[in-house]
């Protein structure tokens, strides 16, 4: 078990599965020994808002909320929302976003502009950066709803907890959902892939 | 066992094992999924949606008058609507515990003010308790029936959003079965004439007393000697990022908050050198903690508005900022959206074609009052819709017809809008009510209601007709329209017949929210065809989709992950480019 908490901020859109996401993770620190707390806010709707998640695991943790600037990880499932939290990072964080692109309504109606270069803007900030094309990877596995397990396999890269835990969650999980046998099969692939990116 | 839960879900386990054989409620973010949680219970606990949040709470009461436990769950606002029998309750009291949940939101995540109800524990005088994480969720409902029945109250359970949807891990507890006590009249108790209730105030003030000695040892209210340089006083979630701040504190936590334990605080402010009050929204603690001539630092240096978090307490009290501040500019916000496929959008874009005031109400729809159609003017509370256009109508000094339409969601008319438009009739108004009918109450969560046809255990009921109702409040037959919520064509007609008319009309949209048959239903799916399309046009994308967007080379395109083929996009072209394709 790590001395210090973790904390991980998982950010996305409204439809993306992001609070799946984050109760696998809470459920594998709960395994992994650790006190758990997680917080998101539901928002007014259902499908295309901004959607945030904070888990947090530690010996003891009291706030359900990270502190800015003691985030270890920004998980962001779209191109651009991590960018909105960078001030959460600790000075070791880092970004791993997804670079699938969601348009905002305000980019097509709005006449905001949707950043050209996510990617620059982050490691300008100084942000320590990996990008990775979950929804290309979930496309080839065969369902596009797989990016949250891929993403999942790039955090457990970096989070150190023992993979036979992050695989029984997840396979615990879809027992519990009665995912078809073909979809558990695309699920495993995907956390592999996510892992070994 | 333990597991990880929500406050809200731990609240329902609490339910569970504190023996309690009725609740109710009326969905509200962010207290909605305590029901849904508690019916997981349905075989010990009996449970129900309610029509609004008085029903609610007069049901509980019944129901607590009537011998058992019980309760009745709401969001800060629904309080409102629940306080007449709330105050009448504090004079009568219990017989089986009553408690009535609030679950409060501050910086107002999903609601239209951050109104801090421990304050109706003061104004109607019985107890206030706060839990500070899921474990205590569950473990104060059990404390909130003890003393609902040894002091004959009952019990405002306080939460906050923080509390209500942040997971801690809980230990599980077993279920003590309580039996009915039954009703057994008592005149002087439950019928509160003026002449009862003058005796039972007296009663209510010696047990408000009771109560404040009760408070000095109770186990909810928590006494932690460390440090004495600093003392903290606190309560609810702001507990938490006090600890955060200032871990080697002396601390009292307040889980009873009201009646507050005065001598338990003025023991604790001699002993410690600076005392600060940590308290969310209102200086409720700290006000009464002044008032005792304690010297205290509050809100003279923490915010009075939106949540807390553990930078607000450290920035405000100890003036430090420990992060780097990274503002990235010009990000596009992503405000929350209508859905792909929701049966709103066609209805909000015949109505920004019209010139006409809407005022509106309290549901997903209020979204209509975003670019781009920006067509809500006015939104106030729940039901207030129709009242607030029979008024602007009465307000007009030339003639009103075809000026204002009220737009209200099934929900939202069975919870409080049938009287309005029962006074719009009485009173010989005109107005031109919009019924968004999408067969949910969706905003919340999608949960049943009286028009559903079935209850929240899952047993199919009788379904409220809307069109015969509207006909019982007086509207007549051919003023009532019932119709598809995604024909653009027939709505602009059909809303331009009954803008016309001198009286009251009530136009119904009928299309379910995607949520409710999204499992099994097949979903079209759209595309644009490019050859088609004179991308410089622009009208599909004035429909507000967020499936629809341009693309890097400045085509317009549908996300086939997002698009669920509604239509409306595809009957506002006027190039037919856009087209449906094989999913």
């Amino acid at each position: 078990m790590r001395k210090n908490n973790i904390n991980v901020l998982i950010c996305g859109v409204g439809g993306q599965g992001i609070l799946l996401a984050s109760e696998i993770l809470s459920e594998v620190l709960i395994k992994a020994g650790y006190d758990v707390k997680k917080s998101e806010i539901h928002g007014m709707s259902q499908r295309g808002g901004s959607v945030e998640s904070h888990v947090r695991a530690g010996k003891k943790v009291y706030s359900p909320l990270i502190k800015k600037g003691e985030a270890d990880f920004i998980l962001s499932f779209e191109s651009i929302e991590g960018l909105r939290y960078l001030e959460y990072l600790s000075q070791k964080g880092k970004l791993i976003r997804n670079t699938q692109k969601i348009i905002p309504l305000t980019v097509t109606i709005g006449g905001a502009k949707y950043p050209e270069n996510p990617e620059k803007i982050a490691k300008d900030n100084g942000i320590d950066t990996v990008s990775i094309n979950a929804i290309k990877i979930a496309k080839d596995l065969g369902s596009d709803k797989a990016v949250n397990i891929i993403l999942l396999g790039v955090l457990a890269q970096y989070l150190g907890i023992n993979k036979n835990i992050w695989t029984k969650v997840i396979v615990d999980w879809m027992k519990v959902k009665k995912l078809p046998p073909k979809i558990m099969e695309i699920n495993k692939k995907a956390f592999e892939r996510g892992f070994n990116s | 066992m333990k597991k990880l839960l929500s406050g809200n879900e731990a609240v329902a386990r609490g339910i569970y094992e504190a023996g309690v054989k009725f609740a109710s409620a009326y969905p509200g973010t962010p207290s909605t999924e305590i029901l849904e949680n508690v019916v997981q219970y349905k075989d010990d606990v009996y449970c129900e949606w309610a029509p609004n949040e008085k029903v609610a709470v007069e049901a509980a009461a019944g129901a607590a008058m009537g011998g058992v436990r019980s309760v009745a769950a709401m969001k800060h606002v629904g309080l409102n609507v629940a306080a007449d029998p709330l105050f009448s309750m504090a004079y009568i009291g219990s017989n089986g515990g009553l408690v009535i949940i609030t679950a409060d939101e501050p910086s107002m995540h999903s609601s239209q003010n951050e109104q801090d109800n421990r304050h109706y524990a003061r104004a109607a005088k019985i107890p206030c308790i706060e839990p500070s994480d899921s474990q205590e969720a569950k473990d104060f409902m059990i404390l909130a029936y003890e003393i609902s029945e040894k002091f004959d109250t009952p019990v405002l359970f306080r939460m906050t959003t923080r509390i209500c949807h942040s997971k801690s891990i809980v230990e599980f507890g077993k279920r003590k079965e309580k039996k009915s006590k039954g009703f057994t009249r008592n005149f002087q108790k439950y019928v509160i004439l003026p002449a009862n209730a003058r005796k039972l105030h007296l009663k209510v003030e010696e047990r408000l007393k009771k109560l404040e000695k009760y408070g000095y040892d109770c186990p909810l209210n928590k006494l932690e000697i460390n440090d004495t340089r600093i003392g903290i006083i606190t309560s609810c979630i702001a507990y938490q990022y006090a600890k955060e701040v200032f871990s080697d504190a002396s601390y009292i936590k307040l889980g009873l908050s009201f009646p507050m334990p005065k001598k338990l605080i003025k023991e604790f402010a001699e002993k410690v050198e600076n005392l600060y009050v940590i308290e969310e929204l209102e200086p409720f603690l700290e006000e009464q903690i002044r008032a005792m001539g304690i010297k205290v630092i509050g809100k003279d240096k923490l915010p009075i508005t939106y949540e807390f978090n553990t930078n607000v307490v450290e920035e405000s009290l100890l003036n430090k900022k420990s992060f780097k501040e990274i503002k990235v500019e010009n990000l596009p916000s992503r405000p929350p959206v209508l859905c792909p496929g929701c049966p709103h959008r066609a209805v909000f874009y015949i109505l920004s074609k019209l010139n006409v005031h809407v005022t509106g109400d309290i549901g997903c729809y209020t979204l209509g009052g975003l670019p781009p159609f920006n067509a809500i003017h006015t939104c106030v509370c729940m039901g207030a819709s129709i009242g607030s256009a029979y008024g602007i109508e009465r307000a007009m000094e030339d003639d009103p017809t075809g000026k204002v339409v009220a737009v209200i969601g099934d929900s939202t008319f069975i919870h409080s809008g049938i009287t309005e438009l029962i006074n719009v009739v009485y009173n010989k108004g005109i107005s031109t009510v919009c019924i968004m009918d999408n067969s949910i109450t969706a905003m919340t969560g999608h949960q049943d209601h009286p028009g559903t046809g079935k209850t929240l255990m899952g047993k199919k009921t009788h379904k409220l007709d809307l069109v015969k109702l509207v006909e019982t409040c007086g509207v007549k037959k051919e003023n009532i329209r019932s119709i598809s919520a995604f024909d653009t064509k027939e709505l602009m007609k059909v809303f331009k017949e009954e803008l016309a008319k001198s009286e009251p009309s009530v136009i119904i949209t009928q299309g379910p929210c995607i949520f409710i048959e999204s499992k099994d239903k097949k979903w079209k799916l759209f595309e644009v065809d490019s050859e088609k399309c004179k991308v410089t046009c622009s009208a599909c994308l004035k429909v507000g989709c967020p499936a629809i967007y341009k693309d890097e080379d400045g085509k317009t395109v549908i996300d086939p992950m997002f698009c669920l083929g509604c239509t409306v996009c595809a009957q506002v072209c006027p190039f037919d480019a856009i087209i449906e394709v094989e999913r």
